[in-house]
């Protein structure tokens, strides 16, 4: 996208041969600090209901579906965290057992964050979280041929609220059938 | 520079200096009142424009054109055209200056329009009222469609005249344009001119779209698409349309951005819970790994010299910004502040890495030099990100979403902008809701 363009110096009248700012001095100025904005409270300690999240891991069941009865198809994590706790483990044990009686399925972990992040490292992040739930489920027999990772980011919440709780529901893995 | 003025001086002893200049490098309270004549037009020229144009008076939309810019950048105080006291057709003329000194006007921007063999010639001059001295005046010539653009380059001809750095207004920015509750968000690539006109989707929302950046000319742009959901990174030429995949590697690419010289590809590669970054070279296709780090190496930009990469890691536990070498020697962490550091881009000046930064639940906008030193804060909010630099390094452009009420609703995204100084915020209006913003070089110089 060039186009065209023509440009000449229009010259019937005297030029002026005036100074331009003198940069050497704009340098020396340095330049004007700003006042950071004051004031952060609140926010990162509304209270949640503590029955839904431990530590700040969600615990409730409100977004959970199911793979099969009794095999949740999501695990959930901390802040930053792509650790497994010891509920995750036991919903992956279940997911393993589950694909071990299905041996034909073949499964996406889908890596999600929360929307307190950069959208380039939440990317990375979701797709560490994805692989924490592979890695779990390969130790309990599932071939790495069955499964294939896609991450999210921030990008596919499922609680679109802007509060903790939403945000742990938010922070998952969730383990789709392909087939 | 000095040195430069001193000889003017010794040879031109007889010759004023120019009394205004402006001042960029500080927050501007006090704008530079200029007064922008509407562009004077021969009845003849003004039916033709009318008729190609389906514009009434093409000479005076320029000029708000013109007026526009400058009132945006914060430095110049365009004054109200109703006060003006001589008419357009002052463009023959040299201006009664202290008819415009009455208005306290310190600038003066007279110019006209002609149709000229289907072609469209604009001719402005710049005057400083007080030393009553034309400070510049050119002609361009283009085709009629051309006319915004007119616009652009007389007021990048003016900032730079005035301030003695280029200007940014001959610009464009690719964005995310996005649409739809927050959790089935649609999203597509746009571009649209600096000032929002010219707004063009350039793909159609069937996959999700993200962080697009321009090569250096501004004729390709590098982005992420999930096309058959597979995350890849992606070639695009805005004018052809043509798309090709680049990060075809058995995992997900993502976070590109183009070399300074725009024949490389830098990108992260995410596969078994880590990321890389890698460049790819465009023409021969040749993949490079840059770095081999079990942590999340992502976001990475180049110095404008190419010499060096800055990105982000969280090799120390969290989030911080390094520094290397171009092949991945040398690397440096230099963000040392209390919270998160992510989204560092090298600033065209070469001087300073602008950032986003997470602490205690607030987003920032910040710079600090390449060594880490000189931290500043440009703004805070509940969520903002991705800084992208104007080409003269003076304004950078990023997106903020909105928090949403207690039943999920009221999600918002939208581009502003905000001056290296920490003044001067503004919102960036866009057609829909907009994220990740990528601004272009100068279409002309």
């Amino acid at each position: 996208m060039k186009p065209l363009f023509t440009c000449e110096k229009v010259s019937y009248t005297k030029k002026d041969q005036g100074a331009k700012m003198n940069l050497s001095k704009i340098f020396k100025n340095g330049f004007l600090v700003i006042l950071a904005c004051l004031a952060l409270t609140a926010c990162a300690t509304k209270k949640v209901s503590k029955s839904q999240m431990q530590g700040d891991v969600y615990t409730g069941t409100d977004t959970v579906e199911y793979l099969a009865s009794g095999v949740p198809d999501r695990v959930f994590f901390a802040t930053n965290e792509s650790v497994l706790t010891t509920a995750s483990r036991e919903t992956l044990r279940k997911q393993a057992a589950w694909l071990r009686k299905n041996s034909d399925i073949t499964i996406v972990l889908e890596g999600h964050a929360d929307e307190r992040g950069t959208r380039e490292y939440n990317l990375a992040l979701g797709e560490r979280r994805a692989n924490a739930a592979k890695d779990y489920l390969m130790t309990y027999g599932i071939s790495s041929d069955r499964i294939s990772v896609l991450s999210y980011g921030k990008e596919r919440p499922v609680d679109s609220g802007s509060n903790p709780l939403a945000w742990s529901k938010n922070r998952r893995s969730v383990t789709v059938k392909a087939n | 520079m000095r040195h430069i003025i001193l000889f003017l001086i010794l040879i031109l002893p007889s010759q004023s200096l120019a009394l205004i200049e402006v001042d960029i490098t500080r927050g501007n309270l006090n704008p530079l009142p200029i007064a922008v004549s509407p562009l004077s037009i021969d009845e003849e020229s003004r039916k033709n424009f009318k008729k190609i144009l389906k514009k009434e008076n093409i000479g005076s939309e320029i000029s708000i054109i013109v007026e526009n810019n400058l009132r945006t950048s914060g430095l110049f105080n365009p004054l109200n055209k109703d006060a003006f006291l001589q008419k357009p057709d002052i463009a023959n003329l040299k201006p009664r200056f202290e008819d415009w000194n009455l208005i306290k006007a310190q600038a003066l921007i007279t110019g006209k329009v002609n149709y000229i063999d289907e072609n469209l010639r604009v001719e402005f001059r710049l005057w400083d009222v007080l030393a009553g001295k034309e400070m510049m005046a050119l002609a361009f010539t283009t085709v009629p469609t051309n006319w915004r653009r007119v616009g652009h380059i007389i007021t990048d001809k003016v900032y730079e005249r005035l301030t003695g750095e280029k200007g940014y207004f001959d610009t464009r920015i690719i964005y995310v344009a996005e649409e739809g509750p927050k959790t089935k968000r649609i999203k597509k690539l746009a571009i649209m001119d600096q000032d929002g006109f010219n707004n063009k989707f350039l793909t159609l929302g069937n996959e999700l779209v993200l962080t697009p950046r321009f090569n250096p000319t501004s004729q390709m742009v590098t982005y992420l698409s999930y096309f058959r959901n597979l995350p890849r990174v992606y070639l695009l030429d805005i004018e052809t349309g043509m798309q090709e995949v680049v990060g075809d590697f058995p995992g997900m690419t993502y976070a590109p951005r183009f070399s300074p010289d725009g024949k490389k590809i830098i990108m992260s590669f995410a596969k078994d819970g880590k990321s890389d970054i890698y460049t790819m070279d465009l023409e021969n296709r040749i993949v490079e790994r840059i770095t081999n780090h079990p942590s999340i190496d992502t976001s990475p930009s180049y110095s404008p010299d190419g010499k060096y990469i800055c990105f982000n890691s969280d090799r120390s536990g969290y989030q911080q910004i390094y520094i290397m070498d171009s092949d991945g020697k040398n690397v440096k962490r230099i963000s040392f502040g209390r919270g998160l550091y992510g989204t560092p881009v090298w600033s065209p000046r070469g001087d300073l890495i602008a950032f986003t930064k997470l602490h205690k639940g607030k987003f920032y906008i910040g710079v600090m030099r390449t060594d880490g030193s000189g931290e500043r804060l440009l703004t805070e909010n509940y969520y903002q990100e991705a800084p992208s630099w104007s080409p003269n390094g003076r304004v950078l452009i990023f997106y903020r979403e909105t928090k949403t009420d207690k039943k999920g609703e009221g999600f918002s995204a939208k581009l502003w902008s905000i001056d290296l100084t920490g003044y001067n915020e503004r919102l960036v209006k866009t057609e829909t809701d907009a994220s990740d913003p990528s601004w272009s070089a100068l279409l002309s110089n």
